[in-house]
């Protein structure tokens, strides 16, 4: 957490250039949740759900997953307070080892690392008042004490007002708010989030997303999420790993990930959030220069707003813009453009090497006339 | 005369309902909850256990009441030191009455969703806050009208009872209807049996649906 104790760890990597406060360098003595040579296959079923994962997931931060329906993903989140047991390899939480936990530690973690449900997951005969107060009457905590914290986190998720109601009255939105408010009762470190937005309309799901940035903020929480909406990842996540049939195939800050993606798997994934030709010249797109006359479309990414004029100067030729634009990814801005060079056939390579120097990532979509 | 008759009859009917029936709800709803949570996956799986157990349920059930009832001669002697009258009948009709009750609770907790099991595990309940705090309120509603059909069920095998010497409404249609052709008292009792019958559906119905917030 402090700068001069990440300092300190040896072989520690360099800051990146554009580092804002909240881009951890890696440390591991700050890994708030840590997974070692971590691997889980069902009973009865011949592949692993998981394999081989190992990662940090550091303190503060927020924390995506993502990855094909079936990947892992939930395995994964669900190792982190037991509702899942390891086949393979460790869990460490605050640096301790959750493996051995009898049902009395697990107890006590669970009261530590809250958790909301795609499905809500509350309980139908209990009013929202009785939902948020459950995990506190289990642990055995006194009335007025009780009474005190559930007023404070309802009124924390704004639903004073419904707290006599039950659980089908309220819209999906509300239910999820009871559920935040249920996971936060135990003024837990951590907070899984399973799909927690899945359910709900896009304008929900946008308050809710606020709701959790502002927990993290100000809590302080750590906050492990799986979503398959890469707009929830590129607008509250530091942090993504991408898992593909129960392995990491990318990992890294969302800017970054998002600005380079390396992995066919997460291309796929962020194809909703990239620039798309317009379909019509997607009709016209070739895989090969038909005549002396083509022009190669590229699709740039580059961190930061795109210097235009830098890039008419290094590509040289008649550059057109095709489709882009600029998105911003927590503090980051990455600008990503689609445009068709004119050269000349045989210097395809020389202008891609010219254009990466502009760009980070640089891909061939095909040629047009 | 015939009225006292009568009005004795319903008691002796309502007593014996009424205990048996109390017995199966205290009997009947541990062993629902023994029977989901021990099942593999459950939160007390203990398989060995609720294969026992189910095969145990699943032969009372399959008896039909009557033979039951004279199976158990022996044993009801046994228990309540005679094998007439309306206590002689309470103990094959609890017999009975229990794993049938069981089963019908049972269906109702394996419908609660895992979902909410699981977020109580993640909010840190223990196994026995999740039978007293999830499991059983979530499925009340469902062991509420589970016990409703156990109480119509009982009614009906009560009479049966009264057939072979255990009093109550049953054993007076037998007696006056059956063997002496006497078909005023035969419809005044099938006139009660349906009332006490249509009361207790709509009482239950009621209490289910008020308790019912989904
Ligand atoms: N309880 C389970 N029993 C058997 N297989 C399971 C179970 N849960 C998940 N799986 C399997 O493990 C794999 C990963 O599942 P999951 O972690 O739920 O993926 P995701 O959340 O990414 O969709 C899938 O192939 C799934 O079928
Ligand atoms: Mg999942």
């Amino acid at each position: 957490m402090s700068q001069t104790s990440a300092l300190k760890v040896p072989g520690a990597a360099p800051l990146p250039l554009q580092a804002e406060p909240l881009t951890l360098r890696p440390n591991v003595n700050d890994a708030h949740v840590r997974f070692i040579g971590l691997g889980k296959t069902y009973p009865g079923q011949a592949q692993p759900a998981l394999q081989g994962i190992d990662l940090n997931i550091r303190r503060g931060e927020i924390f995506g997953i993502i990855g094909r329906s079936g990947a892992g993903k939930s395995s994964l989140l669900r190792t982190i307070n037991r509702l899942e047991q390891p086949s393979h390899g460790r869990v460490l939480v605050d640096q301790v080892d959750i493996g051995g936990f009898d049902e009395d530690q697990l107890v006590n973690l669970r009261r530590s690392i809250g958790m909301i449900f795609q499905h809500f997951n509350l309980m139908s005969a209990k009013t929202v008042w009785q939902n948020v107060e459950l995990p506190l009457k289990v642990a055995g905590v006194a009335k007025a004490e009780r009474q005190r914290k559930v007023r404070a986190l309802l009124q924390l998720v704004g639903l004073e007002e419904k707290h006599q109601v039950y659980p089908a009255q309220l819209s999906g939105g509300q239910k999820q708010r009871v559920g935040i408010a249920r996971a936060l009762v135990h003024d837990p470190r951590i907070l899984l989030c399973d799909e927690a937005t899945s359910a709900l309309d896009p304008e929900t799901t946008a308050s809710i997303l606020e709701l959790l940035r502002d927990i993290n903020r100000r809590l302080g929480l750590t906050i492990v999420l799986i979503t398959h909406e890469m707009a929830v990842i590129r607008d509250i996540c530091h942090q993504v790993v991408v898992l593909d049939r129960g392995q990491v195939v990318e990992q890294g800050e969302v800017w970054r990930v998002f600005g380079a993606a390396r992995h066919a798997v997460t291309r796929t994934l962020l194809a909703p959030l990239q620039p798309r030709l317009p379909d019509a010249l997607t009709g016209r797109l070739q895989a090969s220069p038909a005549s002396r006359d083509s022009a190669v479309v590229l699709k740039l990414t580059v961190p930061g707003e795109p210097d235009l004029t830098a890039l008419f100067n290094t590509l040289g030729g008649s550059v057109r813009l095709l489709q882009g634009g600029v998105q911003a990814i927590g503090e980051h801005a990455l600008g990503q453009l689609i445009v068709s060079v004119q050269h000349s056939p045989h210097a395809t390579g020389p202008l891609l090497e010219r254009a990466r120097r502009w760009a980070e990532d640089v891909e061939v979509l095909g040629y047009v006339v | 005369m015939w009225f006292d008759r009568l009005l004795q009859g319903l008691l002796d009917t309502l007593l014996m309902v009424g205990v048996s029936s109390l017995i199966a709800l205290l009997a009947g709803v541990p062993m629902a909850v023994l029977l989901v949570t021990s099942d593999k996956g459950g939160i007390f799986a203990a398989p060995t256990l609720n294969r026992v157990l189910g095969a145990f349920v699943n032969l009372f059930r399959s008896i039909p009441f009557l033979i039951l009832m004279v199976a158990l001669i022996p044993f009801t002697r046994m228990v309540v030191g005679t094998t007439y009258g309306v206590w002689a009948a309470v103990v094959p009709l609890t017999i009975a009455a229990t794993p049938f009750f069981a089963r019908i609770a049972e269906v109702s907790l394996r419908e609660v969703d895992h979902g909410l099991v699981e977020a109580a595990q993640a909010m840190g309940c223990r196994r026995w806050h999740i039978v007293w705090h999830v499991l059983l309120p979530e499925a009340l509603p469902g062991i509420v009208g589970g016990f409703t059909i156990t109480l119509v069920t009982l009614i009906n095998s009560s009479a049966m009872a009264g057939a072979i010497g255990a009093g109550g409404l049953g054993d007076i249609a037998y007696r006056y209807g059956y063997q002496r052709f006497d078909s005023q008292i035969m419809l005044t009792v099938i006139a009660m049996l349906v009332a006490l019958v249509a009361l207790i559906q709509l009482g239950g119905d009621r209490l289910a649906r008020g308790l019912n917030k989904r």
